[in-house]
């Protein structure tokens, strides 16, 4: 196997596992908080971030090729922040205008997507590591499926944790919190662990 | 407007953090030492104070179909800008901080103010409100970063006092290294949030019995 795919397999898990990017990195927090209460919508909110940051990822490598040429690279966080909102927009009027039933499912979480850190997170540290477009698209892509993995993960525990009793000061967030925890102690288990 | 009962909405009964669960994030990730949080708390009060004046002023230009659009170029202008000063004149917090302070842009408290408070108010009370939110922003961050340094590394005040090593409290044996990684990051704020809502039952039950 030649070093560059190795380098993208790397990268690939790398965001999916080690650098999980809910779990050790800390970015998209307040979606994993607030669409995990059930396993569908979980679903549902993971592929279409992973959808938007794939898309997004592609988009702001071109752009930031453009503010480099241009000298322009401190305008870099206002300008990724306008293409991901325009991107969110266009995936909104496309699925809703050629693919409804997949507008139905994801439609509410759409508008949602813009204020993702994990989507801005994604293009930055992009921009930061000096990747190539197909590095880029690849780890867009692998962090969304990070996301998923956790997020899916996480609401599965959570509708189990509703059910059972807890301490009148911990009720709603913070027992949730804590769960979480407990999955990113999981995570823990991968870190360290080198590929290839 | 009662700048008051604001001051008491954003320190404890509405606080950013650990009532209205916004700005999740950056308190999960950077709350590490008391320099990051006090830095990180205080790099978002200027910035939501500028961006709630800023939107407030404009307010009645702002078209309401493209005002979110609006509101985070606003926001996004005054990030580059913190940014750009802190890389300048504090580099070393810059580095800690990383990408976490143009993630501010997308910081759903500041957002989150603009759209509640300040495009309905006006300029004098929005910046009111952008300090206390502010305010309660950093008091919740700060909390969380003396329980996990002290917890996690033993230390008190790291990177700010004592030339940066901040005062040892607990022996360097002894602290659960975890604290600092992500599960204490959950599991701080967990607690936190569980003992500010015990707090707040506490006082209301409180002023229901003089009541009574």
């Amino acid at each position: 196997m030649n070093a560059y795919v190795q380098a993208l397999l790397g990268i690939l898990l790398s965001a999916i596992l080690t650098e999980n990017f809910i779990l050790v990195r800390f970015y998209g927090i307040c979606p994993f908080m607030g669409v995990s209460k059930r396993i569908d919508t979980a679903l549902g909110m993971g592929l279409s971030v992973t959808f938007v940051m794939a898309l997004a990822s592609a988009a702001c490598w071109l752009v930031y090729q453009l503010l480099l040429a241009l000298n322009l690279v401190y305008m870099q966080t206002v300008a990724f922040v306008l293409v991901i909102a325009a991107i969110v927009q266009v995936v909104e009027m496309f699925l809703k205008k050629f693919v409804p039933a997949l507008y139905k499912a994801l439609g509410i979480f759409l508008p949602l997507i813009t204020t993702n850190c994990a989507v801005l997170g994604v293009t930055l540290v992009n921009a930061q590591e000096g990747f190539d477009f197909l590095q880029s698209v690849i780890n867009g892509a692998a962090g969304g499926i990070g996301f998923t993995l956790s997020i899916v993960l996480f609401a599965s525990m959570r509708e189990r944790v509703s059910k059972a009793d807890c301490p009148a000061a911990f009720k709603g967030f913070p027992i949730a919190l804590v769960t979480a925890g407990l999955l990113a102690l999981a995570f823990m288990g991968f870190s360290g662990m080198k590929i290839f | 407007m009662n700048f008051k009962k604001q001051l008491k909405e954003g320190l404890l009964t509405k606080n950013p953090v650990t009532v209205q669960l916004l700005g999740m994030c950056s308190t999960l990730a950077i709350t590490t030492n008391l320099f990051n949080g006090l830095g990180m708390g205080l790099s978002v009060t200027l910035i939501l104070i500028c961006s709630n004046v800023m939107i407030s002023a404009l307010r009645k230009v702002i078209p309401s179909q493209i005002r979110i659009a609006a509101y985070i170029v606003i926001i996004a202008s005054f990030v580059t800008v913190v940014d750009l000063c802190l890389q300048a004149f504090l580099p070393a917090l810059s580095d800690s901080l990383g990408v976490f302070i143009p993630l501010i842009v997308v910081n759903c408290m500041i957002l989150g103010r603009a759209e509640a408070f300040a495009a309905k108010n006006g300029v004098l009370a929005s910046a009111a409100d952008g300090l206390c939110q502010g305010m309660g922003y950093t008091v919740a961050l700060v909390a969380m970063c003396i329980i996990r340094e002290l917890l996690g590394a033993g230390t008190f005040g790291g990177g700010l006092l004592n030339n940066g090593e901040g005062f040892r409290i607990i022996p360097a044996q002894y602290p659960a290294m975890q604290l600092l990684m992500p599960v204490g990051g959950f599991l701080t704020l967990g607690f936190v949030i569980a003992g500010s809502q015990w707090l707040i039952k506490r006082i209301e039950k409180r002023k229901g019995g003089a009541k009574v």
